[in-house]
């Protein structure tokens, strides 16, 4: 059976848990093998292994801490050319779908972004129009290169020891042209990453700047905290943890809302998600019309309420 | 200097957006506008241009006929002269195509410093053509970009990604897709509107850029679209008015819902 490869996503070997869903979905079409580019691997060794990758491909150089994607770019073709994989499975992020694109220049071949399911000949399912039809598409030229968004499916556990190939790459000029002159990581708020997280409490501009009772929500549940664009652009939370078209795409199993009005470009980030709450104080908000369970009411009593009713039930 | 600034013309995200029988985006059943997202790219153009001597700002689209709405929007903006790359054989083209005819519509614009584009379209929305762009014509890019300044031969940017903060350093020429933290764009002016009629637009067909119909459109793309299925609706949930015990309520669902 053929490779399919995997980008591992890391930070310094930490892998994130969608490089783990990426494994499972490429032993459904072949052999697992990773592609880890950087330092840190033998911090990732063991859950790579854990999670089927019978073969870990090692790049390391400096040039990929440095520059842009570029390097990443052509170490994977290189190593896509050379293995003879029969596809590339990418973390659909900013930087997985850049380097997916450049990619697909290299190869000759054709691309699929923000897949939500992978199937065993890779086609692809894809949520399109702010989650408004399902699409199946298919690579027809080339090493399919397939970027796919988080929770798209459950790592599985596959126990493998990993055969690790050391490769060296040599950068052309163009993989230096855009420089990183700073880095400043973002600080640990110790609530899951929002694009992996399984719930997700969102406020909007109806939290009228006080975030403490979505965060306090958040925590009861285990939560990963998101907000809209309305309370981005107003300062009380950081772009980051934005939802919708132009933030993240989140697909958790419950996503509440907390006075968020429920605009295409907000639901275009979470309409894919599995159980829908909503908490806002007009009934005519259009969110409702996706909730499984609304309540109407002022989400400053009714938020507090329910942290207080499920610290009690936790005991 | 001279800034080519994307814009693509696509079906309004506010309206029914569907597929055409070939599984392509129904571009004539619905409304048509300046993708929103290139909006930012247009302002940032036009910031650029406004602080320095001598700055030229292009703006080019690929699509079909109406796409020069999206030219029209950009120019009424304050672009000063626009490139509509049109043609029959261009329907149903896949991102590496279209990659293809901008590269080509920039090598024949000329003399082009800097391509400012959007973060994603808002009808396709893949986050690839400006990369693709870039490996095509062997530039810097760099995307996701919420600050942007230019001097001399250098752009130097700012982006908040998913781990870390960043700032880039990259050399002209170069491309840089921005986000919509970058500013607020304007809305023509009465001015603008008028100024914009007198702006020259050249319309390009393939054979203008020497490429091969048979290297774009439906037929040529590199990935096939078997099935399009709508969404079902969700069905409606139950919704409760708050008397007091809107919280006690809502964990009970969680509870009875296996949450907590
Ligand atoms: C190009 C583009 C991209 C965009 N991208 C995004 C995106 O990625 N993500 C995004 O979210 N938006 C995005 N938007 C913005 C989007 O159109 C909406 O403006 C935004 O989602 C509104 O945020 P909101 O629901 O918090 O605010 P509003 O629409 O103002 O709604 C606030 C809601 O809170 C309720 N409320 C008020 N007070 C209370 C209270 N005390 N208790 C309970 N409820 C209360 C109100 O009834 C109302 O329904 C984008 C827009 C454009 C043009
Ligand atoms: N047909 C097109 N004409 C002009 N610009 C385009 C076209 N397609 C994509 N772009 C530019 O590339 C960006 C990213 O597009 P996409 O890769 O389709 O998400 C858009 O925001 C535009 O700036």
């Amino acid at each position: 059976m053929a490779e399919i490869l995997v980008l591992v996503d890391h930070v310094d070997g930490q892998v994130r848990k969608t490089t783990l869903e990426l494994l499972t979905l490429a032993a459904r079409a072949g052999e697992p093998a990773a592609v880890f580019l950087g330092s840190g691997y033998g911090a990732a060794r063991d859950t790579l292994g854990a999670h089927g990758a019978g073969k870990v491909y090692v790049v390391e150089a400096g040039e990929f801490e440095q520059f842009l994607v570029v390097p990443k770019a052509e170490a994977l073709a290189h190593i896509a050319s050379s293995s003879g994989a029969a596809g590339v499975l990418v973390t659909s992020s900013p930087e997985g779908k850049e380097i997916a694109a450049r990619l697909a220049v290299k190869l000759g071949s054709g691309v699929i972004t923000d897949a939500v399911d992978v199937a065993a000949d890779l086609s692809t399912t894809q949520s399109v129009f702010a989650g408004g039809y399902t699409v199946t598409a298919a690579v027809t030229t080339g090493t399919p290169v397939i970027t796919v968004k988080p929770n798209a499916v459950t790592p599985e556990p596959a126990p493998a020891t990993p055969v690790e190939e050391k490769v060296a790459v040599a950068f052309t000029a163009a993989a230096t042209r855009a420089r990183i002159v700073d880095r400043a990581p973002r600080a640990a708020t110790g609530r899951p990453e929002l694009t992996e997280a399984s719930i997700v409490v969102s406020g909007g501009r109806g939290t009228g700047g006080d975030f403490a009772p979505v965060e306090a929500l958040a925590d009861a549940l285990g939560a990963a905290v998101g907000a809209s664009r309305a309370a981005v652009d107003l300062g009380w939370y950081p772009h980051a943890y934005q939802v919708g078209q132009t933030g993240k795409t989140v697909s958790p199993q419950l996503y509440l809302a907390a006075g968020i009005s429920g605009a295409i470009q907000h639901r275009a980030g979470m309409q894919t998600s599995k159980t829908i709450v909503v908490v806002n104080k007009d009934p005519e908000a259009p969110i409702f019309a996706m909730a499984d369970f609304g309540v109407v009411g002022d989400l400053h009593t009714v938020l507090p309420q329910a942290t207080a009713e499920i610290e009690k039930r936790k005991g | 200097m001279r800034i080519v600034t994307l814009v693509k013309y696509v079906p309004d995200a506010t309206a029914y957006r569907s597929f055409a029988a070939d599984n392509t985006t129904d571009r004539a059943g619905v409304d048509g506008l300046l993708s929103e997202l290139d909006e930012y790219a247009v302002e940032e153009a036009l910031k650029i241009a406004e602080a320095g001597d001598g700055v030229e700002v292009v703006a080019l689209t690929v699509g079909p006929a109406g796409a020069d709405a999206a030219l029209k929007k950009a120019l009424q903006m304050g672009a000063g002269a626009a490139v509509h790359v049109v043609d029959d054989a261009l329907h149903g083209s896949d991102a590496l195509a279209t990659a293809r005819v901008l590269a080509a519509a920039i090598g024949k614009i000329g003399s082009v410093d800097l391509v400012l584009t959007g973060m994603a379209s808002t009808d396709g929305g893949m986050s690839v053509v400006p990369a693709m762009l870039a490996e095509l014509l062997r530039w810097a890019q760099v995307g996701f970009v919420g600050e942007l300044s230019v001097s001399g031969s250098l752009v130097t940017a700012r982006r908040d990604g998913d781990t870390a903060s960043e700032t880039i350093e990259a050399g002209l020429p170069a491309i840089v897709a921005v986000t919509d933290q970058i500013n607020e764009p304007r809305y023509p002016s009465f001015k603008g509107i008028m100024a914009a009629k007198k702006k020259p637009v050249q319309t390009w067909g393939l054979a203008d850029l020497d490429l091969d119909p048979a290297t774009v459109g439906l037929g040529a793309a590199w990935s096939v679209v078997r099935e399009v299925v709508k969404r079902p609706e969700r069905a409606a949930g139950m919704v409760v008015t708050d008397e007091g015990d809107g919280g006690v309520r809502l964990a009970e669902f969680l509870a009875d819902q296996k949450f907590i």
